[in-house]
C-alpha cells in the first residue's frame, strides 16, 4: 500500500504476493464485468456506432460544428450563471453571518443608557431581527434547491418581480439557497476561532462591529477558503437545473441536441465527462489550499489560531459532506 | 391559502411518496456506498482505483445529468430496474412493482449518485481513527475481523455518523428532482400539476410543498446538532 493505513500492518513477502495475485484477478473480473455488463449490451444496441459519435468526436461530420457550438454556448450559459450566483451568495452570505453574529451579540444587550420605552423597543426589534433570521435560514436550508428555483420562476412574477432573461431566476433561487449555505460556513468559521481574538480586538477599543469585520470575518474567510470553493463545484453542478426552468444552458441545449442527433447516452456521458473534469479541478484546487493552510498553520505565526482551526477542521469536514 | 386547507390531502400523499423515494434510496445508497467504502479501503489496488473512480465520476457529474442518464439513456438499452421489484419490498411500496419505470430509475439514480457521498463520510470516519489504536489492537493479539470490531469500527462510527446524517439530509432534498424526471405524486410533481393544471397560486402551494420537505429535514437535522454537541463533549 502506498500510504500507511489504519486497518493494515505493512504487509510482509507473503502478503504482498497475495495481494499481486487478488490484484490481477479482480482486474480480470471488474474487466469482464464490465464487458459483459456494460459493453456488450451496449454494443449490443449499437450505440458505439460513428453514427451515434460521429457529431461528437468526427471533425467531418456535417453536424460537428453546430453540436459543439450549442454545446460551448450552453456551458457558457452555466458558467455566467454560476459565476453571478457565487458571487451573489458570497456577498449576501457574508451580510448574513456578520448579521447573526451581531444579532448574537446584540440579544443579550439591555440598552440600560436609553430612556426605557426606547430600549425595551431595540430589544423587541433585536429579537425580531433574530427570529426571522433564524426562520430565513432554517426554511431555505431546509428546502430543495430545485424548490427554490421553481419559487422564484412561478412565484415571483405572482409577486410582481419579473424579469426578462430567465437566467435571473435561476441566479436568485441559487444565490438564495447558497447564501444561507455560506453564511452558516462563515458563522462557524467565526465561531470556530478562539475567543481571545474577540477579546484581544475588544481591549484596544474595537466596536462589535469593527471586531468582526476586522478581525473575526478575515480569518473566517482564511479557514474555510476549502469549503467556500466546494461550494463553488455545489453552485456550477446546480445550475444545470436552470433546464426546469427553460434556462438555455448545457441540459437543456444536450435535450434539444438529442431530438435531433437521437444519441441520448454519448450527448449525456459527454457532457457529464465534462462537468466532472471542471468539478474534480475545482475539488483538486480546493484539497490544494487546504493543504496550504494546514501547513502555514504550523508555521508559529500562526500559532494563535491553531485551536481555533483544529475546531473548524472538522465542521469543514461536515460542510463538505453537505455539499451535494 | 385556501390551497393548503383543500388540497392538504394532495400535500399529504405527495409527502409519503417523497419520503418512500428517500427511504428506498438512502437503503441504497448506504448499501452501495459502503461497498464502494470497502473498496477503497481494501488491500487491493484495482479495486482501491475503481472505488476512486466511482468516487470521482459520480461525486463530480451533476445529479441532473445522472438523472437524465437514468430516465432516458437507460430505458434505450433495456434497463428498466427491474430488479428492484423484490416481492416482499414491492407490496409495501407499491411503485417499485408497476410498470412505470421511472421511479425505480429515480431510486437508481438517486442511490448511485448518493452512494459516492456515503462512501467518503465513512471513508473519513475510517481514517479518523488514529493508527496507534488498531497498531495496539494488534500487538494485543486481536484478529483483523476482531480489531475491526472492537477497536476500528466504533470510533469509526462516531467520526462517520454526522457526515453521514449530512449525506442523507441532502439526499432527501435531491430526491426532489425526481419529479421533475417523470416520477408522479411526489411533492415536486404534485405541486407543479397544483399550480400549472388546477391554476393554484404559486405561493402558497410552495408553502405546502417547503413545509413537506422541512417535515422530512428538519427533525433529521435537529437530531444531527444534538449528536455533534453530545459528541463535541465525550472527545
Amino acid at each position: 500500500m502506498s500510504q500507511p493505513s489504519v486497518l493494515y500492518d505493512a504487509p510482509g513477502p507473503r502478503t504482498r504476493r497475495m495481494t499481486a495475485i487478488v490484484s490481477v484477478v479482480t482486474t480480470l473480473l471488474l474487466v469482464a464485468g464490465a464487458y459483459l455488463l456494460v459493453y456488450r449490451p451496449l454494443a449490443e444496441d449499437g450505440q458505439f456506432t460513428m453514427e451515434r459519435w460521429g457529431p461528437l468526436i468526427d471533425p467531418s461530420n456535417e453536424s460537428f460544428s453546430l453540436l459543439w457550438r450549442r454545446l460551448g454556448d450552453g456551458f457558457a450559459a452555466n458558467f455566467t450563471a454560476a459565476a453571478y450566483a457565487i458571487v451573489a451568495s458570497l456577498v449576501a452570505g457574508t451580510a448574513l453571518a456578520v448579521l447573526r453574529i451581531q444579532l448574537k451579540e446584540l440579544v443579550h444587550r439591555r440598552f440600560t443608557g436609553l430612556a426605557s420605552p426606547l430600549s425595551y423597543l431595540l430589544r423587541g426589534l433585536v429579537w425580531v431581527l433574530n427570529v426571522v433570521s433564524r426562520f430565513f435560514l432554517e426554511v431555505f436550508r431546509g428546502v430543495p434547491v430545485v424548490i427554490t428555483i421553481l419559487f422564484v420562476w412561478l412565484g415571483f412574477p405572482e409577486l410582481g418581480l419579473s424579469f426578462r432573461n430567465v437566467m435571473w431566476y435561476l441566479v436568485i433561487g441559487l444565490t438564495i439557497y447558497n447564501g444561507v449555505v455560506i453564511g452558516e460556513i462563515l458563522r462557524s468559521g467565526m465561531e470556530g476561532l478562539p475567543f481571545g481574538q474577540q477579546e484581544a480586538a475588544r481591549s484596544i477599543g474595537l466596536s462589535p462591529f469593527q471586531t468582526t469585520r476586522l478581525v473575526l470575518l478575515p480569518q473566517s474567510y482564511r479557514i474555510m477558503l476549502p469549503a467556500l470553493i466546494s461550494q463553488l463545484v455545489v453552485v456550477l453542478k446546480d445550475t444545470s437545473l436552470g433546464f426546469i426552468i427553460l434556462y438555455p444552458e448545457i441540459m437543456r441545449t444536450t435535450t434539444l441536441a438529442v431530438q435531433i442527433l437521437d444519441n441520448p447516452i454519448q450527448l449525456y456521458f459527454v457532457v457529464g465527462l465534462i462537468f466532472v473534469a471542471v468539478n474534480f479541478a475545482l475539488s483538486k484546487l480546493a484539497e490544494y489550499v487546504q493543504h496550504r493552510l494546514a501547513r502555514s498553520r504550523r508555521a508559529p505565526t500562526a500559532a494563535a489560531t491553531r485551536t481555533g482551526a483544529g475546531g473548524t477542521e472538522l465542521e469543514t469536514e461536515a460542510v463538505v459532506g453537505t455539499t451535494t | 391559502m385556501s390551497v393548503l386547507v383543500e388540497h392538504y390531502d394532495v400535500f399529504l400523499s405527495g409527502l409519503w411518496v417523497t419520503l418512500q423515494i428517500s427511504l428506498l434510496s438512502a437503503i441504497g445508497a448506504l448499501i452501495i456506498g459502503t461497498i464502494v467504502a470497502v473498496m477503497r479501503i481494501s488491500p487491493i489496488p484495482p479495486l482501491r482505483w475503481f472505488g476512486t473512480m466511482y468516487v470521482t465520476l459520480f461525486r463530480n457529474a451533476p445529479l441532473t445529468v445522472i438523472m437524465f442518464f437514468t430516465a432516458f439513456a437507460l430505458p434505450v438499452i433495456g434497463v428498466t430496474g427491474n430488479f428492484l421489484k423484490i416481492p416482499g419490498l414491492s407490496s409495501i411500496f407499491v411503485r417499485l412493482g408497476t410498470d412505470l419505470p421511472y421511479f425505480r430509475l429515480a431510486i437508481i439514480a438517486l442511490s448511485v449518485y448518493t452512494a459516492a457521498f456515503v462512501c467518503e463520510a465513512i471513508r473519513s470516519g475510517v481514517n479518523a481513527v488514529s493508527p496507534g489504536q488498531s497498531e495496539a489492537g494488534r500487538s494485543l493479539g486481536l484478529t483483523f475481523a476482531q480489531n475491526l470490531r472492537y477497536v476500528v469500527l466504533p470510533q469509526a462510527w462516531k467520526a462517520a455518523i454526522v457526515p453521514l446524517g449530512s449525506v442523507i439530509i441532502a439526499m432527501i432534498k435531491n430526491s426532489a428532482l425526481a419529479g421533475i424526471f417523470g416520477v408522479t405524486g411526489d411533492l415536486t410533481s404534485e405541486g407543479q400539476r397544483m399550480i400549472s393544471a388546477l391554476g393554484q397560486s404559486a405561493v402558497p402551494t410552495f408553502i405546502g410543498i417547503a413545509a413537506g420537505f422541512l417535515v422530512l429535514t428538519m427533525p433529521l437535522g435537529y437530531l444531527l446538532d444534538r449528536l455533534e454537541k453530545q459528541r463535541a463533549v465525550t472527545r
